[in-house]
C-alpha cells in the first residue's frame, strides 16, 4: 500500500499523543512547553497533507499552517516570559510546586 | 516507491525523536532532539509538496523557537534536576492512548475524497494571493500581526525587571 493522507493522519495523531502524554505527566515546565510546541507540530502535518491530498489547488491548509506557526510563535513568547518570571520568584519550575492559585 | 521510503524514514525518525523529548530526564538533550524532530517535520512538509512551508517551518521553529527554548532551559538552571514525571503519569498515559486510539479509529474508517488533481508547485504564489488576494484572509493577516505585538510586549512587561 502506497503512501496516502492516512498514513500523514496517524503518524499526525501518534505525534498529537505523544505530545499530549507529555504535556500532561512531565513536571518540568519548559519540557511541557516542547510537548505543545510538538502538538501543533502534528495539528500543521494533518493540514497541509489535507490541503495536498484533497484540495491540492487550494492552498487552503497551508495558510492555515502559517497562521498555527504565528500563533506558536507568540505561545512560546509569552509562555517563555511567564516561566521566567515565575523562576525569577519561586526558584523553580516544577509545575507541581505552582500551586499559588490553588485553592 | 523512492516516495514511501522517504515518508518512512521521516516518520519512524520524528516519531522516534518525539518519545525522547518526552522521555529522556535531561532537559537539554530533550531539547536538541525536539530540533530534530521539527527538522523531519520539515521533511514532511517537503513529501507533501508544501515547499514554503517547509522552508518556514526551518526558519521559525528550528531557527528561532528552539533558540528560545534553548536559552530558557539555560537561564531557569533547572535541567540537572531533570524532567521529572508528576503524579498524573498513569493517567497522562490513558488518555492519551484513548485518545489515540479513537483518532485512529476515525481516520481509518473515513472515506476520504482524494482528489486527483496535481497540486501547484511553487507554492509561495498562491499562499500569497490566499493571503492578501481578494476574498483571501487578508483580515486575519492583520489579526496576526497586532497578536505578534501584542505577545511581543507581553512578554517584554512580563519579564521587565521591577
Amino acid at each position: 500500500m502506497s503512501v496516502g493522507l492516512e498514513h500523514y493522519l496517524v503518524l499526525s495523531a501518534v505525534l498529537f499523543c505523544i505530545g499530549l502524554y507529555g504535556a500532561l505527566s512531565r513536571r518540568n515546565a519548559v519540557v511541557i512547553l516542547m510537548c505543545i510546541e510538538i502538538m501543533l507540530n502534528a495539528v500543521n502535518i494533518a493540514l497541509v497533507g489535507f490541503s495536498r491530498y484533497i484540495v491540492p489547488p487550494l492552498v487552503t491548509g497551508q495558510v492555515f499552517a502559517i497562521f498555527i506557526m504565528v500563533v506558536a510563535a507568540a505561545e512560546v513568547a509569552v509562555g517563555l516570559a511567564i516561566i521566567m518570571t515565575l523562576y525569577r520568584s519561586r526558584e523553580t519550575v516544577d509545575v507541581e510546586k505552582m500551586d499559588l492559585m490553588k485553592w | 516507491m523512492a516516495f514511501d521510503i522517504v515518508f518512512w524514514i521521516l516518520a519512524v525518525v520524528s516519531v522516534g525523536t518525539a518519545l525522547a523529548v518526552v522521555l529522556l530526564r535531561n532537559v537539554f538533550r530533550a531539547a536538541l532532539f525536539l530540533v530534530m524532530c521539527f527538522f523531519t517535520v520539515a521533511g514532511l512538509f517537503v513529501t507533501l509538496q508544501a515547499d514554503f512551508l517547509a522552508a518556514a517551518q526551518v526558519l521559525i521553529y528550528v531557527g528561532a523557537i528552539s533558540i528560545l527554548i534553548i536559552m530558557a532551559i539555560m537561564l531557569t538552571r533547572e535541567f540537572w534536576r531533570g524532567s521529572q514525571a508528576g503524579r498524573l503519569r498513569v493517567s497522562a498515559l490513558v488518555a492519551g492512548l484513548l485518545l489515540l486510539g479513537v483518532m485512529v479509529f476515525v481516520i481509518v474508517n473515513t472515506s476520504w475524497q482524494i482528489s486527483e488533481e496535481p497540486p501547484k508547485v511553487p507554492t509561495t504564489a498562491a499562499i500569497g494571493s490566499q493571503l492578501f488576494g481578494e476574498g483571501g484572509f487578508l483580515l486575519a493577516v492583520e489579526i496576526a500581526a497586532v497578536l505578534l505585538l501584542a505577545a511581543v510586549l507581553g512578554a517584554i512587561a512580563l519579564i521587565r525587571e521591577k
